[in-house]
């Protein structure tokens, strides 16, 4: 506990990156994020209810039909159960006594212009490596809009001006119904339903912010848009919705990267992200989720259940989903393509690392509509300590999607003879022309191979960060360029630990 | 003159398994000796226990590198003070290319020493270099680290890692079997070309024909864990003609294949 004090105080002193490394080595965790920001916040009484749920849409000025919305999720909600067919396993969570709105007090007045933004919380993401202010852009490198949700409120979202230029519109959630009705009425709930399964029930009920994208007919994003969560505050969840359109011929590189502080507590992220791609158009989703993992005996650490789907909407438009899952302490997540339109392509690259005593359920569906579909899954699972890691994956070819195409690779990588690794596939083909594959592989790190890293003057560690980015290599080479480095050196970070 | 690496008496092998049987050997900075023995005599495992390889335990005796206890020493921080094995084997690990694992290891040992991560392009500039002098393509070095690599190439693929960490004691392991006679010339030039006053090399083999071309100051015969003779270059002439059966007597002659024994 006086650790914890020592690291809060530390945080606040001053925001260079020495303190950050200090910062880190307090408790011996190698998790770099986990500091805390100290900021006055708005924060409603635990509990769900109505009231709480009407609360948050005034809070956000929502129009009646939002309100609706909201509250006839709850009612579903209300009706369903938690599921149990994941392998994890958690202790119940008490969902009266969580708090589902945390904002930072400067924040009150709805969002600002970037230049009013708290400089509390611009030192927060400079410190997570993520620089708010347009200038701190490096000098030479690709542009990166970012926007940043703190807790339950997107805290400033970066490059809008310039993309507004070509039209494309990225924005938070909140600003998106006031600015744009039309579209966000249009397109909410259209790929994941309300009462899909019991968290989208909830996070339709309650979320509270997130991002949303729309790229006009036509136009290549000029550059990569990403989201940054980060949860700060003790005991809330984070309930956020992305809602990405790619109208016809259009094209956009999305990134989402998570950090939270280290706490004793488990906390929940329970979010919906939504894709659709019309005619033609292309949407590449990276995910880097870097959630606290919770401590080397499983204390603490974030609850990530989360659902994410695509609907290719339209012919020949293409999603591609490529995740690195390295943290959170229970990950219930299967990002999926709904392969609607004629010619339509789906494709999921997957690196999920369980270290300690994380658990992952984690896969894929792809879900063959429309006739000349194809999918591609790729998905390397490494699992390290004591912790199990699950690929659960479904393909599935309806009675007309004519030639369908499936590729599955799946591999598994154990690390020590602690942890545990499952394959669960289904496969269910209803028309005779389908076309799938499915390969698997199980392997293990060789003493003889770590030694001959050792031998060239590699550590224990650095040899597994070194032979587990060369497993991943094939899905690590789909992130954009700009996050690839930082995928690799987080998959070293993540198996700290894991040998000698 | 003090040496490079000093056996004294040393006792290896695995749990339950003494291999290495009280075997003393010395190398001076500046030679370059070559073991000879049987199959199975424990030459790879005396590498295996010098370069700290798990599952080996040492039982008794010393080795010192530059009078450091190499026993005390983990595997990385051998490699580190400037020990290399050329495997007998070479390992494979696929998706880290030739180069990223050159890159990883050069800088490994380079922090390891206290210094500065080599710059890209002074990399880049030094990999071509010695890959080329070993006669192999470019290609080679965007490939996976040994995947698919044929015996031969896996072998100079040693010496390029050889050539670029520049280690004050090199072992070669069998470097030379699998080689065509060409590709034995060009791995000779690269061994010959890190011979120098400071370093020394251990070079194990099976044949005379690699020590025509690296020629050795010292040839020893290793024969059931122990160092059982002790010359200049010709004793492996010597041994090309007459074989192992002089010192391969006694008590467990079977195991190095001779029939003398009942
Ligand atoms: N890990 C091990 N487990 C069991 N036996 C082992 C192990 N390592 C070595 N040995 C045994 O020790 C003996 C020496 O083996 P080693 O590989 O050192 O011989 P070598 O001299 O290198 O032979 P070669 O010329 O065939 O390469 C052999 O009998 C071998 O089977
Ligand atoms: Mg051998």
């Amino acid at each position: 506990m006086s650790e914890a004090k020592a690291s809060m105080s530390e945080a606040k002193a001053s925001i260079d990156k020495e303190t950050v490394e200090q910062v880190a080595q307090f408790g011996g965790e190698h998790y770099k994020y986990g500091f805390t920001t100290e900021i006055d916040m708005d924060r409603v009484e635990n509990g769900l209810s109505e009231d709480i749920i009407r609360f948050i849409s005034a809070k956000k000025e929502e129009p009646q039909w939002l309100l609706d919305w909201r509250l006839d999720a709850y009612e579903r909600w209300l009706t369903m159960e938690e599921p149990e067919w994941a392998h994890v396993d958690y202790p119940k969570i008490d969902y009266q006594d969580l708090c589902y709105y945390a904002a930072p007090k400067s924040m009150e007045d709805g969002p600002k212009s970037l230049d009013e933004v708290d400089p509390e919380l611009l030192k927060t993401y400079k410190k997570l490596g993520i620089p708010l202010i347009e200038q701190e852009m490096l000098a030479g490198v690709r542009k990166v809009a970012v926007d940043a949700v703190f807790d339950s409120v997107s805290v400033g979202t970066t490059f809008r001006d310039e993309l507004a230029k070509d039209g494309v519109i990225f924005c938070s959630f909140s600003e998106a119904v006031k600015e744009h009705p039309d579209l966000v009425q249009k397109y909410l709930g259209s790929v994941v339903p309300k009462s899909d399964n019991y968290f989208t029930a909830l996070n339709s009920a309650v979320f509270s912010d997130g991002s949303f994208v729309y790229i006009p007919p036509g136009v290549r994003c000029p550059m990569e848009l990403s989201t940054y969560f980060r949860i700060n505050e003790a005991n809330t969840g984070q309930f956020e919705r992305t809602l990405v359109i790619a109208d016809k011929g259009s094209y956009v590189s999305y990134l989402e990267g998570c950090t939270a502080p280290m706490r004793d507590e488990n906390q929940l992220h329970a979010a919906v992200v939504e894709l659709v791609a019309l005619e033609d158009a292309e949407i590449k989703y990276s995910t880097v989720q870097n959630w606290y993992p919770g401590d080397a005996d499983g204390k603490g650490g974030i609850y990530n259940f989360v659902t994410k789907r695509g609907d290719c909407r339209e012919d020949r438009a293409r999603i591609s989903w490529t995740q690195v899952e390295t943290g959170s302490a229970v990950t219930w997540k299967y990002p999926s393509c709904i392969l609607r339109g004629d010619g339509s392509s789906g494709e999921f690259y997957s690196i999920a690392i369980s270290n300690n005593l994380q658990q992952v359920d984690s896969g894929t569906k792809m879900i063959h509509l429309g006739k000349n579909t194809s999918s591609k899954i790729i998905s390397k699972g490494i699992s390290a300590g004591r912790s199990s890691n699950c690929y659960r994956g479904q393909v599935s070819v309806h009675p007309k999607a004519a030639n369908a195409r499936n590729f599955t690779q799946c591999d598994s990588l154990l690390i020590g003879d602690k942890c545990a690794a499952h394959t669960v596939p289904y496969i269910e083909a209803k028309n005779l022309s389908a076309l799938l594959e499915h390969e698997a592989t199980t392997s293990k790190i060789s003493d003889d191979q770590l030694f001959f890293c050792q031998q060239r003057g590699l550590d224990a560690e650095e040899a597994v960060a070194l032979i587990v980015n060369g497993f991943c290599r094939d899905v690590l080479q789909n992130l954009p360029m700009e996050f690839a480095v930082e995928a690799q050196q987080l998959v070293g970070i993540s198996l700290e630990g894991s040998v000698g | 003159m003090s040496s490079l690496l000093d056996i004294k008496d040393l006792h290896a092998g695995i749990t339950d398994k003494p291999i290495i049987n009280g075997l003393s050997l010395s190398i001076n900075p500046g030679e370059v000796h070559a073991i000879m023995g049987p199959n199975g005599s424990g030459k790879s495992t005396l590498s295996y226990v010098l370069s700290g390889k798990s599952g080996y335990e040492v039982n008794g005796g010393e080795m010192l590198f530059e009078g450091q206890e190499l026993a005390e020493m983990t595997p990385e921080a051998r490699a580190i003070a400037g020990l290399f094995l050329a495997f007998q084997y070479p390992l494979e690990i696929p998706g880290v290319t030739n180069m990223t694992f050159l890159k990883t290891s050069l800088n490994a040992i380079r922090r390891g020493r206290g210094e500065e991560d080599m710059d890209a392009a002074s990399f880049l500039r030094l990999a071509r270099e010695k890959s080329r002098a070993l006669g192999m393509d470019d290609d080679m070095l965007r490939r996976q680290l040994n995947v698919g690599f044929s015996g031969g190439e896996k072998k100079r693929n040693e010496i390029l890692q050889m050539a670029m960490l520049e280690p004050k004691l090199a072992i070669l392991d069998e470097t030379d079997s699998g080689l065509d006679i060409d590709a034995l010339k060009t791995v000779a030039e690269g061994v010959n070309a890190l011979r120098s006053p400071e370093r020394g090399m251990l070079v194990i083999t099976h044949y005379q024909r690699l020590l025509d071309f690296i020629k050795p100051d010292v040839v020893h015969v290793m024969a059931k864990g122990q160092i059982v003779k002790s010359g200049g270059p010709e004793l492996a002439l010597e041994l090309e003609k007459s074989g192992y059966a002089e010192y391969v007597g006694g008590a467990d002659a079977a195991s190095a294949g001779s029939p003398a024994h009942a």
